[in-house]
């Protein structure tokens, strides 16, 4: 099962999600082992395989770097929630086929530690621990259809 | 309804008549911007896509910034990566070394940026070229790869969102105060997914230089683009600059065009500006600020590394000594010589600063001048994120160049304004 990394806090930038000293590498292991080092030194320590992050608004402000995508889904995070996205992240995570759930109601009602399940079709999210069932809207068709092919880089090559 | 300037320039890119905000559209792109950080990730995608290729090796220009000279072994193995895929594919601008710059400082004063043009490029604060009246954005390494391989991108068209700049500017108070202003008031995701178009009084009388700056910060809004219309200004900076001398389009937002709000600023009742860390909206005026002692001053970056910015420096320096560590960081090797040839590097000297070869270096907590733990600085950077430039425990105080610069002086913050 799923849990829920809480972190309630708006405006999560790229430098917090994967600081610059570790970009001279492209590599998603060694990027992953630094994971949110400099917002949650422990944070890669207590994930688990399908984990998910939540997150207030804004999360993924600053740097372009795609790191960002690469660091969080190498440290194996399903899946991160937020109020909203800042956009070049929103960008790449789509670009990359990572799944980004934008939901203000499951930011205030999901608590740190939860289990979570995840239809990401239907737009539902459970939350096992409180036991409610949290709606949102999946992304647009456009961002899905790139993200079925496996990336935007795959759907290029299938639509030329 | 009328369309603005981004909406115009997006249309021609798309082959469209007209766009509207939020229509999907599908631009072709007229320069990519490619630097060491985020374009070795998207070479070795084309490879192992088996899309080895480039759209037209013309309208690619590449230069190594973030860590160059290389910084350690894994940046000198991303300088290879990228070196090795510039030469392989013939690229016609390829700055290397000695010719390279801060991307943002070089593309424009290398002539590359054309107004009505879209560019794209592999790092966020590629939307400084706004200031040509061009639309440009930041995208990461994949957005990256598809466009060097198809010279197209997908577009979500922005609603713009208007800032009149009005009044004049008085002595001693920049751009950078100008657009730490306007940040501080709508917040870093104030124009999240927007653009924001800059008009008004108070742009007449700034130089492209000083322009770029407030477009550079566009994105520390949250902002797709920022954009500042053509005038007399631009013309005569491209007359001076441009490679291809052919003709240009210049677009201009219509005057029946809805905004999806208008803010309105007099820059007459500016303060200097320095933002507190962590954010670059947490800008105070210096009255309200000054006194906080500093370890460090940084002045360079895409946002203040332009010889513009040096030469105010220098006024201030010159004939006294800084009490803190000052690390100079010319953007370009152009601005490097030309700020060596007016004589502001003797006053560099003799002030006591460190001058630096052109490079993003520790904007970024890259290099050159890391912060340890519990250190301030007072750097003319774009960014106070938690660790920007060194340890997480160190702080970064945004400012104008000269609010650095007499800052550097005393060893804390001060109003430059009467060092000026």
């Amino acid at each position: 099962m799923a849990k829920a990394h809480v972190y309630k806090r708006n405006h999560i930038n790229t430098d917090e999600i994967i600081p610059a000293r570790y970009l001279n590498t492209d590599n998603e292991q060694e990027l992953a082992k630094h994971c949110m080092e400099d917002l949650d030194a422990g944070f890669v320590k207590n994930l688990s395989k399908g984990d998910v992050i939540v997150a207030g608004d804004d999360f993924g402000c600053g740097s372009s770097r795609e790191h960002a995508v690469w660091a969080i889904r190498g440290a194996g995070v399903a899946t991160v929630i937020a109020g909203t996205f800042a956009r070049i992240f929103y960008r790449n995570a789509i670009d990359c086929g990572f799944y980004l759930i934008e939901s203000k109601d499951a930011v205030e009602r999901i608590n740190g530690g939860d289990e979570v399940q995840i239809d990401y079709d239907k737009g539902i999210i459970e939350d096992k621990t409180t036991g409610q069932r949290i709606e949102f809207r999946p992304l647009p068709d456009f961002a899905l259809e790139i993200i079925r092919d496996g990336g935007l880089l795959e759907h290029i090559k299938k639509s030329k | 309804m009328g369309m603005t300037i981004t909406e115009k320039i997006l249309a021609r890119a798309s082959g469209n008549k007209t766009v509207k905000a939020g229509d999907l559209i599908n631009a072709k792109i007229d320069v990519v911007m490619c630097h060491d950080i985020t374009t070795p990730a998207a070479i070795s995608m084309l490879i192992e896509k088996g899309i080895d290729k480039v759209f037209d090796k013309n309208k690619i220009v590449v230069t190594p910034d973030h860590f160059q000279p290389a910084k350690d072994i894994k940046s000198a193995e991303l300088h290879k990566r990228l070196d090795e895929w510039a030469r392989r594919h013939k690229i016609r601008y390829y700055y290397k070394l000695g010719r390279a710059g801060v991307c943002h400082a070089l593309l424009p004063e290398q002539g590359h940026i054309r107004p009505g043009e879209v560019i794209v490029g592999g790092d966020s604060h590629t939307c400084t070229y706004g200031a040509f009246a061009a639309f440009s954005t930041g995208i990461g390494s994949t957005d990256l790869a598809a466009s060097i391989a198809t010279g197209e991108l997908w577009f979500r068209v922005p609603e713009s969102i208007k800032f009149v700049l009005n009044g004049k500017l008085p002595k001693g108070v920049y751009s950078k105060d100008v657009i730490l202003a306007v940040i501080t008031r709508i917040g870093v995701d104030g124009a999240l997914y927007k653009a924001m178009e800059f008009v008004g009084p108070a742009l007449k009388d700034m130089s492209m230089e000083a322009r770029m700056t407030i477009t550079n910060m566009a994105i520390e809004a949250g902002a797709k683009n920022g954009v500042i219309g053509f005038d007399a200004t631009t013309k005569k900076y491209l007359a001076r600059h441009l490679k291809d001398k052919k003709a240009y389009k210049v677009f201009e937002s219509d005057a029946d065009t809805e905004y999806s709000s208008v803010e309105e600023f007099d820059c007459s009742k500016l303060e200097p500006m320095v933002a507190m860390p962590h954010l670059p909206s947490n800008a105070k005026p210096i009255s309200q600020c000054k006194g906080m002692a500093m370890d460090q001053a940084y002045i360079g970056s895409c946002t203040n590394g332009r010889i513009e910015d040096l030469r105010i420096v220098a006024k201030i320096f010159k004939g006294k000594e800084v009490k803190i560590r000052t690390i100079i960081v010319p953007a370009t090797p152009t601005i490097w010589k030309q700020a060596d040839d007016e004589g502001l590097f003797d006053v560099f000297y003799k002030a006591g600063c460190v001058i630096s070869a052109p490079t993003c270096g520790a904007c970024l907590g890259g290099f050159m001048g890391i912060l340890a733990a519990g250190e301030k600085c007072i750097s003319t950077t774009n960014r106070n994120f938690v660790g920007r430039m060194g340890s997480p425990k160190s702080e970064v105080y945004l400012a104008s160049p000269a609010t650095a610069a007499a800052s550097a002086i005393e060893g804390k913050l001060v109003d430059p304004r009467k060092y000026i």
